[in-house]
């Protein structure tokens, strides 16, 4: 079927403008694969259904609006207390003098170029390949852009259960700069990874992370992206469970003009368990975007999907979520909420929970409320002389609270309780 | 300590006057008790001094040591040593027992210029408090007044007041809801906060509470205004013949 005018035209701007990195020859092939499916899908635009709360354009259009650098030097480096091999980015290319040695026991980590020289190569059958899956029932068009474009990343094969957590480090100190990453990484049977990202990226964000987690392997994630004002991302992780196997994945987001982050998981083999949270803290001209797409397609399997979202000074917070169970899925336990705090009457959250449900034997339930803070505790806290500002902050982190316990690990959980705190108590003016 | 002269109080919803012309003054040492039937405004006395929203305050004073209280906000009206024992505690979850009252005495600390308490000494202090009102470890952690009973509610109050040492303190039925043996408790609780630099306002319907707390004045609030003040004996007087006889002797 054509493409309408105008997502045509948008298209081939966008692509007018695209240098597709110079890579080996599977990669090559990958990446042309992934070019030919932008092209029959085209890109996004406001008229999709899928970007009906979001606006892509300016994810879209083919250079990224200039985003001032933000820094803050009251904020320590997120992680930095923690033992972890740091992988660093700098508006979206490999800095090799601020990164760590790849070396650590358990994982072999690869950049991605070089690795596409290797004619035999594990990533061969992933890279593109769970973002291609990815593509049905719902396109994602800017995350085929980003496999045929993506400028740099990791490979990442975990053989074992490697003794600290790799730490994907985002720094961005152009204002105009259009990172593009891809990373792939698989887990073999019964290993173990956890993976901490951090940072701003870029002036614009476009990042892919597929996840292939064999049976009985885990997987844990914990993502924070920072208070840059000005800055814009669309992320997408692709993950596929084997039997047996755990994906655990926490996103804090705290400002940033546009972001949307999907997250797409496959439960294909039985007694899996996906969890995906995020907490999000939203103040002045933002826009948060939650989409998460989790399809049961094995027996016995768990999904949690847990948002919570504080929006305020005319921030907007959007979520689409979608349970989908197949019906080979008997016996699934699916779970999905979505909240938003709202603290003023400018701000918004725009909430699409769905479930589609082909089996008969599962528990699927969802919610999704709205609320403003309650004025009853608030005066309680402040009748025992806690100043309002403090206590809407303690009642806002308790609002937060049942995302962030997702997060398994005690050490990291407090320090995104620590982050949360402080960056609360700093509004904007 | 607490003086209150002439103070009339509308609701800000309805056109309605709720306090209408309420004079009172509490000396530093004495407790004092209000009685009245449902509706008279008690309630709304206290939530007023304490500085809840929803009153508009449209006459009359109230002044704690001579500082206008009624242009303060409710944290700042703590800070001067307002304590309001709340007659249905709010449950706050999420929000630990423990960080809830640490960040209430060091607020109340920093706002009067003093040194924040550390979190060891501050352990030390709750636990020999919590002890005496027998609140064991668990409820400290537990979410404010979340899955507390009645008792355990107002225990928690008077843990809070004990805590924060608060010049005027403000107890609006705290009797309520309470068992013989947990009145008993309460009570104990509050009796040894009694001293000469404290003021007490003990707002309750029944005499029983004030057989634990022996009040040095009583007085009897109907419509919106103290209608009768006298000693221990009005409460009294109120328990055997109820209320219509006193109101009747003051239309």
């Amino acid at each position: 079927m054509a493409l309408p005018e105008k997502k045509q035209e948008a298209t081939k701007a966008r692509l007018s403008v695209a240098r597709m990195p110079e890579s080996g020859g599977w990669l090559k092939r990958a990446r042309e694969n992934a070019m030919e499916r932008v092209r029959q899908m085209g890109l996004p635009d406001r008229r999709d259904e899928y970007w009906k709360y979001t606006r892509p354009e300016s994810l879209v259009r083919p250079s990224a609006s200039p985003a001032k650098v933000f820094e803050d030097p009251s904020d320590p480096p997120m992680f930095h207390a923690f033992e972890r091999l740091k992988i660093v980015f700098t508006d979206g290319v490999f800095d090799e003098d601020a990164s760590d040695d790849l070396a650590l026991s358990g994982v072999k980590i690869e950049r991605l170029s070089p690795a596409s020289f290797t004619d035999i190569h594990w990533a061969r059958d992933l890279y593109g390949v769970l973002e291609a899956r990815g593509q049905d029932p719902v396109q994602r068009p800017l995350a085929a852009l980003n496999t045929a474009l993506a400028n740099d990343g990791v490979f990442i094969r975990v053989t074992g259960k490697p003794s600290k957590p790799v730490n994907l480090i985002y720094n961005h100190k152009s204002e105009t700069s259009d990172g593009i990453l891809h990373h792939v990484i698989k887990l073999d049977p019964g290993t173990e990874l956890t993976v901490l990202e951090n940072g701003p990226a870029a002036a614009r964000f476009n990042k892919v992370m597929e996840v292939d987690v064999a049976d009985g392997a885990s997987f844990h994630h914990v993502r924070t992206m920072g208070r840059d004002h000005e800055r814009r991302a669309v992320t997408h992780i692709f993950s596929r469970l084997g039997t047996e196997s755990v994906f655990k994945s926490f996103t804090l987001t705290a400002n940033g003009v546009l972001t949307r982050n999907e997250c797409v998981l496959e439960l294909t083999g039985d007694d899996a368990v996906a969890h995906v949270a995020g907490a999000c803290v939203g103040d002045g001209d933002f826009h948060h975007d939650d989409t998460v797409f989790v399809t049961h397609d094995a027996g016995n399997c768990e999904s949690r999907q847990v948002f919570k979202k504080v929006l305020r000074n005319g921030a907007t917070g959007v979520f689409q979520g979608k349970i989908l169970v197949k019906p080979e899925a008997q016996k699934t336990d699916g779970y999905q909420i979505s909240q938003s705090l709202l603290l003023d009457d400018d701000s918004q959250f725009l909430a699409k929970p769905e479930l589609e449900i082909y089996a008969d034997d599962v528990a699927c339930s969802h919610g999704s409320t709205s609320g403003a803070i309650d004025e009853e505790g608030l005066f309680y806290l402040r009748a025992r002389g806690v100043p309002k500002d403090t206590a809407t902050d303690l009642m806002t982190l308790a609002f937060l609270a049942e995302a962030v316990e997702e997060i398994e690990d005690e050490d990291l959980r407090a320090e995104i309780v620590e982050r949360l705190d402080a960056w609360l108590g700093r509004r904007r003016d | 300590m607490l003086e209150i002269k002439g103070l009339t109080v509308d609701l800000e919803e309805e056109e309605k006057t709720i306090l209408k012309g309420v004079d009172l003054t509490v000396e530093a040492g004495k407790v004092h008790a209000i009685m009245g039937p449902n509706g008279s405004g008690k309630s709304t006395l206290s939530y007023v001094l304490a500085g809840r929203d929803g009153y508009e305050v449209t006459g009359g004073t109230a002044e704690l040591d001579g500082e206008d209280i009624l242009d303060m906000e409710p944290e700042e009206r703590a800070a001067e040593g307002l304590f309001l024992a709340f007659q249905y505690p709010v449950e706050i979850p999420g929000v630990g027992n423990m960080t809830f009252l640490r960040t209430a005495l060091n607020a109340q600390r920093k706002a009067r210029g003093e040194e924040e308490m550390s979190a060891k000494e501050f352990l030390q202090v709750i636990r020999e408090k919590a002890k005496t009102l027998k609140i064991d470890a668990d409820m400290l952690k537990r979410p404010v007044n979340v899955g507390f009973s009645g008792g355990e509610k107002k225990r928690n109050e008077i843990l809070q007041m004990a805590l924060l040492e608060p010049k005027m303190c403000i107890l609006d039925e705290t009797d309520s809801g309470l068992d013989v043996d947990a009145m008993k408790l309460v009570s104990d609780g509050v009796n040894a906060l009694r001293d000469a630099g404290r003021g007490f306002l003990v707002i309750t319907h029944y005499q029983r509470l004030l057989d634990h707390i022996k009040p040095d004045v009583v007085h009897i609030m109907s419509d919106g205004r103290m209608v009768k003040t006298g000693g221990p004996e009005l409460a009294l007087e109120v328990e055997q013949n109820g209320y219509a006889d006193i109101l009747s002797e003051v239309a």
